[in-house]
């Protein structure tokens, strides 16, 4: 049971820093950006060759890799979201090109590295196991739900006390005011998108560690619950994501325990539809409709 | 009086409509000019315009000699023009606290973080409801608290220029005397003030020139008191219920 418990917190912690990054952009276009589990997959990528090419250790390889998927987060934004801003279709025309612009990541990353599995060197994360109560659990989980939960802590503290966190928030309720207030909206919204990009690396990260394999699809295994995961806390919540990841993560993991493997999505998807029918706009979702 | 803001041949379209057409005036630092007009005049379209949210079809404004026609909203509040718009954007999801912080933030203050701070507990203790109120949600706010709320806001931003659209919209008698009181006041303290209104009445009381806009153009001009002894003003304007035109 605590064994299960600890499980589900590891794979809830990965899903919920992927979805805290996905529903942040939401909150502040009203855009699904589908290109998010190809950042995933690529900062995945880069810390891999940083660490097993360039030979750095891991605690230098994984920032950079976090600041690589910022980057691209950046030129998302200027590539597939920015040309269309003020369209009347911007909301699915941004879904559409994000999703090309995904497309293209992954097929580089195809390209570069091939349709196999890649694995960290050994070694790259010390082997060990630390037994907590009844549980036992690998310093790498330990450090993977840990690693999240500052990262989460930060971006909550960053939205909630700064200057840079307070413009998010505006331009999320309604561009125009934050216009008004002289917030600079292109450059926020780019921020938004260098935040959420990294918070989705860093997870891509901590995923291909966890499992140890990499490969261009990668992301499209956390594609789909992460969607799940920001519906069930309500589109744009950071901490309705927060909270969904770690229920889908703890739901997921005691469903395998009782009912096997193959019931695992069907569950989750059944807990998701459940809440949708009780309430309509997630756990946490805003009430208001923003304004244009 | 040097002018502070210089508008020139403002002309600002939506599609075919040409909601401003060739506007000319000036503001002078210190004073305060009403614009008045009718529903649909394009009064707001002017403020707009100036304040950098829509982008004028041709024309010029420029700020202490400083062009600013086309610039972004951000830009044009870098360099001192503050807007309290029509509904006045508030930021309901944030606090009574936020809205005013980020009203602070706008602009840098010469003295740094301490005198911001200190300027926002200044509007705390001029407005003892929003003082009371101070980390409830602005959206749960009454329509004349928001309006203070929106007007602290924009003195907050360290206006070279308060552009004020329709303060008394939507509120009770009492209070629209109380805004205009306020309003008084901020002008007095130092503040160049434009002031568009639909209540004609109060605005020519309190502001010193005015202007009176009527399908894009600038039909009479003027000092104020004098505004508002002319007969074509008294029949338009002035003649009762002024919500009706
Ligand atoms: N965003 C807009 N799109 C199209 N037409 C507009 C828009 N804003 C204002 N208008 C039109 O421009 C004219 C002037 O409007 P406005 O500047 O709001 O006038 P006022 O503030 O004097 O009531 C009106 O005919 C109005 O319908
Ligand atoms: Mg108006």
């Amino acid at each position: 049971m605590g064994q299960q418990a600890l499980n589900g917190v590891f794979v809830g912690s990965i899903y919920a820093l992927f979805a805290v990054g996905y529903t942040l952009v939401f909150g502040v276009l009203d855009i699904l950006n589908l290109a998010h589990q190809a950042v995933f997959m690529l900062a995945a990528f880069a810390a891999l060759l940083l660490v097993a090419d360039a030979h750095l250790p891991l605690w230098a390889a994984m920032p950079l890799a976090v600041l690589f998927a910022g980057l691209l987060g950046i030129l998302l934004e200027r590539l597939a979201f920015r040309p269309l801003r003020g369209r009347a279709d911007s909301n699915i025309s941004g879904l559409i090109s994000s999703l090309a612009m995904g497309t293209v990541f992954e097929a580089i990353a195809l390209q570069i590295f091939g349709p196999d599995t890649s694995r960290f060197p050994h070694g790259t994360f010390p082997d060990r196991l630390i037994r907590i109560g009844g549980a036992s659990a690998s310093l790498l989980q330990l450090c993977i739900i840990a690693i999240s939960v500052v990262l989460m802590a930060l971006l909550t503290l960053l939205l909630a006390r700064t200057r840079l966190g307070r413009q998010i928030r505006a331009v999320a309720e309604s561009p125009r005011a934050a216009r008004i207030l002289g917030v600079n909206v292109d450059r926020v919204i780019a921020a938004a998108f260098f935040i959420s990009s990294s918070l989705g690396g860093a997870a891509g990260v901590l995923f291909a560690l966890a499992f140890n394999s990499i490969s261009p699809d990668v992301g499209r295994s956390v594609e789909l619950k992460g969607l799940a995961v920001i519906i069930l806390g309500g589109m744009g919540s950071i901490p309705g994501a927060v909270i969904a990841g770690f229920a889908l993560g703890l739901i997921e993991v005691f469903t395998v325990a009782g009912f096997g493997s193959s019931y695992r999505d069907a569950v989750s998807f059944a807990v998701l539809f459940v809440v949708l029918l009780a309430r309509p706009r997630g756990l946490l979702g805003q009430a208001a409709a923003r304004e244009a | 009086m040097t002018a502070l803001l210089e508008v020139r041949d403002l002309r600002v379209r939506y599609g075919h409509v040409e909601a401003v057409r060739g506007l000319s005036f000036s503001v002078g630092a210190g004073e305060m000019v009403a614009l008045i007009g009718p529903n649909g005049a394009g009064k707001s379209s002017t403020l707009n315009a100036i304040a950098g949210l829509v982008r004028p079809a041709s024309g010029s404004v420029k700020l202490q000699g400083r062009e600013l026609v086309g610039a972004p909203a951000h830009a044009t509040m870098a360099a001192g023009i503050v807007l309290v718009p029509e509904g006045r954007a508030i930021l309901g999801r944030m606090s009574v606290e936020e809205n005013l912080v980020m009203g602070a933030e706008a602009r840098p203050w010469p003295a740094g973080r301490e005198e911001a701070q200190a300027a926002v507990e200044q509007q705390f203790a001029r407005f003892p409801s929003l003082q009371r109120r101070r980390h409830a949600l602005a959206g749960a706010l009454s329509g004349g608290e928001q309006q203070m709320l929106a007007i602290a806001r924009g003195l907050l931003a360290r206006p070279v220029i308060l552009l004020l659209d329709e303060p008394s919209m939507g509120l009770a008698p009492q209070l629209v005397q109380q805004i205009f009181q306020m309003i008084a006041d901020i002008h007095r303290a130092g503040t160049t003030i434009l002031l568009v209104e639909q209540n004609a009445r109060m605005a020519l009381k309190t502001a010193q020139n005015a202007f009176v806009l009527e399908r894009g153009e600038i039909a009479l001009h003027g000092p104020a008191p004098q505004l508002a002894a002319d007969p074509r003003v008294q029949a338009a304007y002035l003649g009762g219920d002024v919500e009706a035109r």
